[in-house]
């Protein structure tokens, strides 16, 4: 794959399945939810890789089982070189300072029982840094001061506070204990228009500040575009697509990149008078049984026989241009 | 396009009357929630408010009880016989000569005792097989929730008596026997409390920090389950109180010379009707108010805990 | 899509429409004197962020604000003359599925879970049109047909959680219009959907609408939306109007600071993505805890000033058609 930079984070073949039912009284089936079903990109120090897809891709699951909050069932996630799904308990516990996460729905992200306070000094009273509680308030005013939080509010309830700033809290936990690496799961989706780019800012110079590096999901593709470097599209569990920003929105290759770029909705009524968008055939397959072969072949209007049978590998169709799909 | 008018908006109710469009955020008085919800108790739940006001006269009566009370309960006074309330004898006396009222005074701490030791025990057990239950699941879940079943599938009367017999008499055992009676039902919803919470984004959140097990227990999911556990107890207080009346009623309440209103309208009350209805009518209505405030109270506390836990109501757009 | 003609007829006139809310916390003003006109066949766009009253202006139209703990004022509330305000609820109810519709924004929410697709579209032609059996289920699947819905047969027996977002979408879709409405009000129809199915559904009620000859209101948050479907724009903040336009001169000339700072701020696909986004400071006000005086924005507003905290502005036309709310849009003589 990749070879510039220094890695923070290889992930490799990651397969995250849920199984429902199958209980041992009644015998029924277990039905097995494969949400991500063989996944591998690198993340760069100091790099923002993007994550988009659309619902049921796996990208949420994919983001979770990079940090062991869904245990993968295979796969390999190399966090600076160590594998995360072979620790467990205390040593996954103690790894879990640096990779840390910001969670999309700001309403119930923060447990509404806990002031401000309490929240933004948790992850420092977990791992044991800042042991006296003078530093840990010291801390805590700090990290509000820098995501733009009043400091005097730090004793209110998350309640108190609207979309905005109870997401700014959650950044604030996030960075509480110094991370190298932060997965922003739909970080802005549940905001307000006019205070997503507050956030996304925010999040920007926190990263050029710590030379944080981040796994950045959503489905809101100009956002993403934006703040990544590069950027990998995700369907029914698989990346479909991976490549540099610019590259992969001026020169999609995979015919699902394609659709999804000429979906979007620009501002500007001229533009969408001429805009045509790919219609996909039918509909988003069931992630229990994905379709045999390319996993897109049934709405794909560029499939050949071939589609429906084997499934495609990856290929470099360019520099640092990664597809999976046959026509390459 | 028709001009809009002016705004004819003047603020109403303006808590704080700044000319500017500043913030005005709500009173940022110290926020402790206990004093939060007894002013909102206050203002919206009358009703509920009163209920809180007879459990805390209960509360008080019960502690000042030698204070409160112008005799010992057990003391005998010679020779009034049940004799109608007077002005030594508020309420009158009953079949042992005894003042009804030092007895209905000294009854609080029975009743108090009885509730709060059953509720307690209670909802102990509840909370604990409810959050196990439910936060661990699996087959341990399975398991434990058959035998909640069994445990419910016995009309509670028929669990205070069995275990009444097998102990025999006795203010602990009454206790015993009434947490025993009630805990199942509690955990039934102590344990869907902690499903739900269990799917929080914010307990996701503190194993992403690295919480231990242990520690999300406590300090995630049970100050978030409070609320249905003081639902549950405020509620159940009034049930004990009920429940012990019964088992007295039926001879295995808490045993003599304990005043205990449920003994007290059961036996003299019940025996001397019709010659001296005081003394049915004064420990009646003493469980009637305990119960009732315990109830008004619990309901209106439901109310107000209830949105609270989802962080109040939003109107969107 | 045409500008409207200043001759034709409005067939929705709402003037001064007030709505309060008298919550447990204290009372609320959702909508803080709203005017605007609908006209026959006409593509309404109605933006704004939450709390700036968009969804309920067009719930109390329709009357379906609860009455408690609600409250609607207006100077004038009607439907092709029928005095909206004043109507029974009876009247309402003929109304509302049969000239007037309207499409949620989670479909699984509006659909009954327990009744099937077909079923539940039939219910509603046979309420207001009265048709039964065979000319009932024809229209039915008709109707399904028409919002692009493949093996009508088979979906009409489905149950809605068996269909995706994007199907149950184009079920309501087909509800709302099958009656022939004069109105339709979408209600961020599209705000749950992949954008892909987005970009489908949005279509979809653009030419429908257009063959149907309804007027069609597109409440949303998502400027992209409405560039594409609308002929005319009103963006609300804080329970007001503060701008609108055709949809070609809000998005060529806003003139608004709140248009033009939405606007800059979107992060956009079509254009090179370095440096910071710019961004509006503050956050919109909330309708329960504050008391707006002058202008709703200033605190937000780079160009605001002491005038414009104290002294609410009015909607003023600034070019033909073009109204804005905002004393530093007028040429200040107003003042």
């Amino acid at each position: 794959m990749e070879a510039n930079d220094k890695k923070i984070l290889q992930v490799r073949d990651m397969h995250v399945h849920f199984t429902l039912g199958g209980g041992a009284f009644l015998g029924s089936k277990a039905v097995v939810i494969k949400a991500v079903d063989g996944v591998s990109f690198d993340v760069n120090v100091g790099e923002t890789l993007g994550l988009v897809g659309e619902s049921g891709c796996g990208k949420s699951s994919a983001a979770k089982g990079v940090l062991q909050l869904y245990r993968p069932t295979r796969g390999r996630v190399l966090f600076r070189d160590v594998d995360l799904c072979k620790l467990k308990g205390e040593a996954l516990r103690r790894k879990r300072k640096e990779l840390q996460m910001i969670f999309q729905d700001p309403y119930s992200s923060l447990d509404p029982r806990m002031t401000v306070l309490r929240i933004i000094e948790e992850p420092m009273k977990v791992h044991g840094v800042y042991g006296r509680r003078k530093e840990r308030t010291d801390r805590v005013l700090e990290l509000m001061r820098l995501v733009g939080l009043n400091p005097t509010d730090m004793h209110r309830y998350p309640h108190e506070f609207s979309g905005g700033q109870r997401q700014r809290i959650g950044i604030a936990r996030a960075l509480a204990v110094r991370p190298e690496f932060v997965v922003c799961d739909e970080p802005v989706s549940a905001l307000d228009v006019s205070i997503q780019s507050q956030v996304i800012n925010l999040i920007e110079d926190l990263r050029d500040q710590f030379n944080l590096s981040y796994l950045f999901i959503s489905h809101d593709l100009s956002v993403v575009k934006h703040i990544s470097r590069r950027v990998a599209v995700m369907y029914l569990g698989v990346i479909v697509e991976l490549a540099e920003k610019r590259e992969l929105y001026a020169h999609p290759l995979h015919p699902y990149t394609q659709a999804l770029l000429s979906s979007i909705p620009i501002p500007d009524p001229e533009i969408e008078l001429e805009r045509t968008s790919i219609a996909l055939e039918g509909e988003i397959p069931s992630p229990v049984a994905p379709p045999r072969g390319c996993r897109f072949h049934p709405r794909c209007r560029q499939r050949k026989k071939i589609c429906s049978k084997v499934p495609p590998s990856w290929v470099e169709a360019a520099p640092g241009h990664f597809v999976v799909c046959h026509l390459f | 396009m028709k001009r809009g008018s002016m705004s004819r908006i003047t603020g109403t109710e303006g808590k704080n009357d700044s000319a500017s469009t500043e913030v005005v955020a709500a009173p940022p008085l110290r926020h402790h929630w206990l004093l939060d919800l007894s002013i909102q108790l206050l203002r919206t739940k009358p009703l509920g408010a009163f209920g809180g006001i007879l459990v805390l006269g209960m509360v008080i009566v019960a502690l000042f009880a030698p204070i409160i009370a112008p005799y010992n309960p057990s003391d005998i006074h010679s020779d009034r016989i049940v004799s109608p309330p007077s002005r030594t004898f508020y309420f009158g006396t009953d079949a042992l000569a005894r003042d009804v009222f030092s007895r209905i005074v000294y009854g609080a701490r029975v009743s108090l005792a009885v509730g709060l030791g059953a509720v307690g025990l209670s909802i102990f057990f509840a909370t604990l097989i409810g959050v196990l239950s439910g936060y661990f699941g699996g087959i341990l879940d399975t398991i434990v929730q058959r035998c909640v079943d069994a445990v419910m599938s016995f009309p509670w009367l028929i669990i205070m008596l069995t275990v009444m017999a097998i102990l025999g008499p006795g203010m602990l055992n009454v206790i015993l026997a009434l947490a025993l009676a009630g805990f199942a039902g509690g955990s039934r919803v102590v344990r869907s409390a902690v499903l739900a919470i269990k799917e929080s984004e914010y307990v996701m959140a503190a194993r992403a920090t690295g919480c231990k097990q242990g520690t999300i227990l406590l300090r995630h999911i049970l100050p978030n389950v409070a609320a249905p556990i003081i639902v549950l107890a405020t509620l159940g207080l009034g049930n004990a109180i009920l429940a012990e009346a019964a088992l007295s009623f039926l001879g295995f309440g808490v045993p003599p010379p304990a005043p205990s209103w449920g003994r007290m309208l059961s036996g003299d009350g019940l025996d001397y009707m019709l010659q001296g209805p005081w003394l049915a009518i004064f420990p009646g209505l003493a469980i009637s108010a305990a119960v009732f405030g315990f109830n008004m109270l619990g309901d209106a506390l439901r109310d107000l805990l209830d949105p609270r836990l989802t962080g109040g109501f939003r109107l969107r757009g | 899509m045409e500008a409207t003609e200043k001759t034709r007829e409005p067939i929705l006139e709402v003037e001064g429409l007030i709505v309060r809310f008298f919550l447990r916390d204290g009372p609320l003003l959702a909508v803080r004197d709203v005017s605007f006109n609908l006209y026959p066949g006409e593509s309404l766009g109605v933006v704004g962020e939450s709390g700036c009253g968009k969804s309920v202006t067009f719930l109390s139209v329709m009357r379906l604000i609860p009455i408690p703990p609600g409250r609607i004022e207006a100077l004038k509330m009607r439907f092709k003359g029928m005095d909206l305000l004043q109507a029974s609820e009876k009247e309402m109810r003929r109304m509302r599925g049969n000239k007037i519709s309207m499409v949620f924004q989670d479909p699984m929410t509006s659909l009954n879970p327990v009744l099937t697709v077909g079923k539940q579209l039939q219910e509603i032609m046979k309420l207001h049109l009265g048709l039964r059996g065979k000319a009932l289920e024809n229209r039915c699947l008709e109707l399904l047909e028409m919002v692009g819905i493949s093996e009508p047969r088979i979906r009409m027996r489905s149950y809605p959680h068996q269909l995706s977002g994007g199907l149950r979408q184009r079920v309501m879709i087909a509800m709302a219009l099958s009656c022939n409405p004069a109105i339709l009000f979408a209600d961020e129809p599209t705000t749950a959907l992949d954008v892909t199915i987005q970009d489908q559904i949005l279509r979809l009620i653009r030419s429908l609408t257009r063959d149907l000859g309804a007027a069609t209101v597109l409440i949303t948050h998502n400027l992209g939306a409405v560039a594409g479907t609308t002929d005319r724009i009103l963006v609300m903040y804080a329970g007001r109007i503060v701008e609108t336009a055709s949809t070609a001169a809000l998005f060529h000339d806003p003139l608004h600071p709140y248009t033009r700072g939405l606007l800059r701020s979107i992060p956009r696909v079509d254009r090179e993505s370095g440096g910071r986004l710019y961004s509006i400071t503050g956050a919109p006000p909330d309708p329960l805890r504050e008391i707006i005086r002058g202008c709703a924005f200033s605190p937000r507003c780079p160009l605001a000033d002491d005038y414009c905290v104290k002294h609410p502005p009015a909607l003023e036309e600034m070019h033909p058609e073009h109204l804005v709310s905002c004393w530093k849009a007028s040429d200040g003589s107003k003042r």
